[in-house]
């Protein structure tokens, strides 16, 4: 298990030299998305047009956080639970999206998607919202701001301390669990 | 008939929900430091870490413990020798969220079903109401946030299942689960009554203290069979490995049909985010 400092956008080489259990301090822009926010992404990408931020290197993080009070950048801001954005990772590793940021586990699908266009999926700390709002020194909502705290934010991260769970090399961090056959 | 009123409940709704979101109760605090002594991997004993460094950050900032601060969930007893007057009991719980979410930074969370749209202001709350005797007023309230209850099962077993098959469906449900609703996690169990009654006493059972023992020794011992049960299976906290899978297994039993046995397995997070108040 290494230790690894990344700076955004992320490249095919960044993401190759990364294996589960790796930790990584991801520095620079990443975009906070989740369930109503990838439904609104995916009818730009189907009505053929723009997305609001460059999906190429692109690091998206599954966070809902809470509001900014005075002198703080942002609320608390820990990772939301990852399997209900399976139906859109794929696509957007298709389309550069290099690294997906949240907690529990993907399908199988998304985990190919990440052996075929080079991505990773990084876990943070669940329940640590406070915590790791530290990290995040800067945020702006930059789409869809009517969803509140679902809107899309471009966030600038310092030092943001993830773990590598799923990687491109087919390697997965989470233990399966052991059952008793009872039956 | 005692008298209370409504500006009273308004108040010690929201802070209620701010002190709740904030501030880690300490028989979880306890669980934490317990866990990181026994402990061995460092990946487990690192997130244990972060989340007391969290519970100290929170409470010093008061930035809430979790980006979720859940949908408002409230159990309240209701005194026969007691009324609330200057507003209607249910809307004067939901004015107070409205104020302790907004005054408190808290995460509103509720919306519609369909079109997705946010309330806007953290309600409607949900509400059990219980008469019971005596002139006082307790409400319960709990944080209860979506990655968790999505884990939350409730299921109708076939009375021959017995224990064996309540035992089964727990653990198969946690496995399943794995690292999704953040373990380690509490499991708040309802055993009998109805279907949706199954699922109330299960999210009921939440409110206990997780360093309580349950007053029927047969209860207490399954709690701690299936608590047992869990840490061994090896998923650990935020499912990297580990002895700590739950924090603890708080079971209600009440009495079925006789064609009947409802089981309901309620999820909760780690923050276990609760409080109450008498008024």
């Amino acid at each position: 298990m290494a230790e690894f400092k990344l700076n955004t956008p992320l490249t095919d080489a960044d993401m190759e030299q990364l294996h589960a259990g790796d930790v990584v301090f991801l520095t620079g822009t990443i975009h906070s998305a989740r369930d109503a926010a990838h439904k609104k992404l995916f009818e730009l990408l189907d009505a053929g047009k723009e997305l609001p931020f460059e999906l190429e290197g692109s690091a998206i993080y599954y966070v809902g956080p809470s509001p900014a009070p005075p002198g703080r950048p942002i609320g608390s801001a820990g990772p939301t639970t990852s399997y209900r954005m399976d139906t859109y990772a794929p696509r957007l590793h298709a389309l550069g999206m290099k690294a997906s940021i949240g907690k529990g586990k993907r399908s199988d699908e998304v985990k190919a998607a990440m052996q075929d266009h080079k991505g990773v999926y990084f876990g943070a700390t669940g329940g640590a919202g406070a915590l790791l709002s530290n990290s995040i020194v800067e945020s702006e909502v930059i789409a869809f701001e009517e969803l509140g705290p679902e809107a899309i934010r471009a966030m600038t991260v310092k030092d943001f301390p993830l773990l590598v769970i799923n990687d491109c090399h087919g390697g997965e961090l989470y233990v399966k669990p052991k059952l008793d056959t009872e039956e | 008939m005692r008298e209370i009123q409504a500006a009273d409940v308004v108040e010690a709704v929201a802070t209620m929900c701010m002190k709740a979101n904030t501030e880690l109760p300490q028989d979880v605090r306890n669980k934490f430091e317990q866990a990181m002594a026994e402990e061995t991997s460092p990946s487990a004993k690192e997130v244990l870490r972060q989340l007391l460094e969290n519970a100290d950050l929170s409470q010093e900032t008061k930035l809430p413990l979790c980006q979720d601060c859940g949908l408002a969930v409230f159990y309240v007893e209701v005194g026969d020798d007691c009324k609330v007057v200057g507003g209607n009991l249910r809307e004067l719980i939901n004015e107070g969220v409205r104020k302790g979410y907004d005054v408190g930074f808290l995460r509103k969370s509720a919306c519609d079903p369909f079109s997705r749209a946010n309330t806007g202001d953290g309600t409607p709350a949900i509400v059990h109401f219980d008469m019971v005797p005596g002139d006082k007023l307790k409400i319960s309230y709990m944080a209860k946030g979506g990655g968790a209850e999505n884990m939350s099962r409730v299921t109708m077993l076939a009375p021959a299942q017995g224990w064996e098959g309540i035992k089964k469906f727990v653990l198969n449900r946690v496995a399943e689960a794995g690292p999704n609703p953040c373990p380690p996690t509490i499991l708040g169990i309802g055993i009998g009554g109805t279907f949706e009654h199954a699922a109330k006493i299960a999210k009921k059972s939440l409110l206990r203290k997780l360093d309580d023992t349950h007053p029927d020794p047969a209860v207490a011992a399954m709690e701690k069979e299936l608590e047992d049960a869990i840490n061994d299976m090896g998923i650990g906290p935020m499912g990297l490995g580990g002895k700590t899978t739950v924090l603890g297994v708080k079971m209600t039993v009440e009495p079925c049909h006789l064609a009947s046995l409802p089981l309901a397995v309620n999820v909760q997070c780690h923050s276990q985010r609760h409080e109450e108040v008498v008024l």
